[in-house]
């Protein structure tokens, strides 16, 4: 949806609607929006950017789908309101590897069939991404930094091997 | 999934933060994590959402034994900073045993200790819950009680409170720092919170306005070699605790001389165990004085229908994190 676009929820509304300026960094590219005040990043970044690959699963902070990174850390965006993000820089799967030269850990997803659906792999990849520069020195320290993205197709333990086979493990 | 709108306003400094939080229906938002499922399920409704999460209430330092915790560090800055690692350990270990990566590098010491309950009668939204809406009761009382309290309730509520932090922190007797529109008061962690009454159940005894600050630990560093926190839960990760235990000696010549004992997951605050703590003084760790200090961790439990299964749990996990630290080497 454009700027413009009252969000779908707007009927609702008992206060008046007012717009608040958001300035943004997102993949490098700075936006300078208005948004509602009860946006969350995740809304921001979707709806309002059109950067769909950052999914929206249970939408309360338990599915990790929604991972992005703020200043290289991983959040979930679903429980980030976006008004408190001011001049943040985040990145979302958009801005990790291209078709051409992939991350190393999209790489090592496909290899080691990390994924059915697709859905949990962007929030996947960017938690492994913070996961590894925070330091996971063993298959148990990697099973325990991931616990906060599911997958329902049941792809945990081919993930575990593809981050660990980048984290030289 | 959205809430009622509200209006946004950034706390332009602490003084400006209290001057706005005293005003009808707002709220403060720190790491919002806990704020957004409330207000997402409809459960917190505030006219004003006033951002603290910028004001610079985030350094952890460590000073004549003294460790202080911005109220505004993030859960991750704090269980990765060398002065918690190195002196309070403990309380290291309870943060990474809570929630997820994600989670705690967004939530906030301060708001961590305030998060509300996760009793699912009180975030139904729909469902009796004084703590929700005082006077309509208490659907777990006889309902689905899996997880209720074992200590500490009353007849109109037996939520647990969720936070891991809290354990380990009333543990090692945290003091609060809470700033108020009438100034700044010192606050010892085991009274930030009550027990609910037949039909009211508030969260904290702060005022609308009130912001902590900080959390002070003052001189239990001496517990560092020895400490642990046990959680156990559902499953092994991302999970809030069925019983949890924080624990904490110091053993000198062979005898215990100094005890720290407190349970999550069984009261609607940190359960302080002072029983179990003074029946180890003056013990030689081994398995009797373990088990006797459990003993006296389980004396006064109130089972309901569904969570007996605590009263056993509660004493094998006192006697395992005692084993775990009370070693001698």
């Amino acid at each position: 949806m454009t700027v413009t676009d009252p969000p779908p929820h707007a009927a609702r509304h008992r206060i008046a609607h007012s717009r608040i300026a958001l300035s943004i960094t997102i993949n490098a590219e700075r936006h300078a929006l208005e948004i509602s005040p009860t946006a969350t990043l995740l809304d921001v970044i979707r709806d309002q950017l059109g950067l769909t690959g950052t999914k929206k699963g249970c939408d309360m902070g338990g599915c990790g789908a929604c991972t992005v990174l703020v200043a290289g850390r991983r959040v979930v965006s679903c429980l980030a309101l976006a008004a408190s993000f001011g001049d943040a820089a985040v990145t979302t799967i958009e801005g990790v590897g291209t078709a051409d030269r992939l991350h190393p850990l999209q790489a090592a997803f496909i290899r080691h069939d990390a994924l059915q659906c697709g859905f949990c792999t962007p929030g996947q990849i960017l938690s492994a991404i913070a996961l590894l520069s925070e330091g996971a020195g063993s298959i148990a320290e990697i099973r325990e930094g991931m616990s906060g993205n599911l997958c329902r197709c049941g792809a945990h333990p081919s993930i575990v091997a593809a981050i660990a086979e980048v984290a030289g493990l | 999934m959205s809430g009622p709108s509200f209006h946004y306003v950034s706390a332009a400094g602490l003084d400006d933060a209290l001057a706005q939080g005293t005003r009808r229906d707002a709220i403060y938002l720190a790491g919002g994590t806990d704020f957004l499922q409330l207000w997402k399920s409809g459960l917190a409704t505030p006219k004003t959402v006033i951002d603290i999460s910028r004001l610079p209430l985030t350094e952890i330092c460590y000073a004549g034994d003294m460790l202080s915790l911005g109220a505004l560090a993030r859960l991750s800055d704090v269980s990765a900073h060398p002065n918690v690692r190195a002196h309070h350990p403990l309380i290291a270990e309870a943060i990474l045993a809570s929630a997820s990566g994600q989670l705690r590098n967004m939530a906030t010491v301060g708001g961590n200790l305030l998060q509300r309950t996760r009793c699912p009668y009180f975030r139904s939204g729909e469902l009796a819950c004084n703590k929700r809406a005082p006077g309509s009761g208490c659907g777990a009382l006889t309902g689905e009680n899996r997880h209720a309290a074992l200590f500490g309730t009353s007849a109109g509520c037996v939520a647990t409170h969720a936070s891991d932090l809290a354990v380990a922190l009333s543990a090692l007797d945290a003091e609060l720092v809470v700033a108020g529109v009438a100034g700044e008061r010192r606050l010892v962690l085991q009274n930030l919170y009550l027990l609910p009454d037949a039909t009211t159940a508030p969260d904290s005894t702060l005022a609308d306005g009130d912001v902590i600050t900080a959390i002070n630990i003052r001189g239990a560093a001496a517990f560092a070699p020895r400490s642990t926190y046990l959680k156990v839960r559902d499953r092994a990760s991302f999970e809030f605790a069925v019983v949890s235990v924080a624990a904490a000696l110091r053993i000198e010549d062979g005898v215990i001389s100094a005890a720290r004992l407190a349970a999550g997951g069984v009261a609607p605050l940190p359960w302080r165990l002072h029983e179990s703590e003074a029946a180890l003084i003056g013990r030689a760790p081994n398995e009797a004085a373990f088990v006797t200090a459990a003993e006296r961790a389980i004396e006064g439990a109130r089972p309901l229908d569904n969570n007996a299964f605590k009263i056993p749990l509660l004493r094998n996990a006192v006697i395992r994190a005692l084993q775990t630290i009370g070693v001698i080497r």
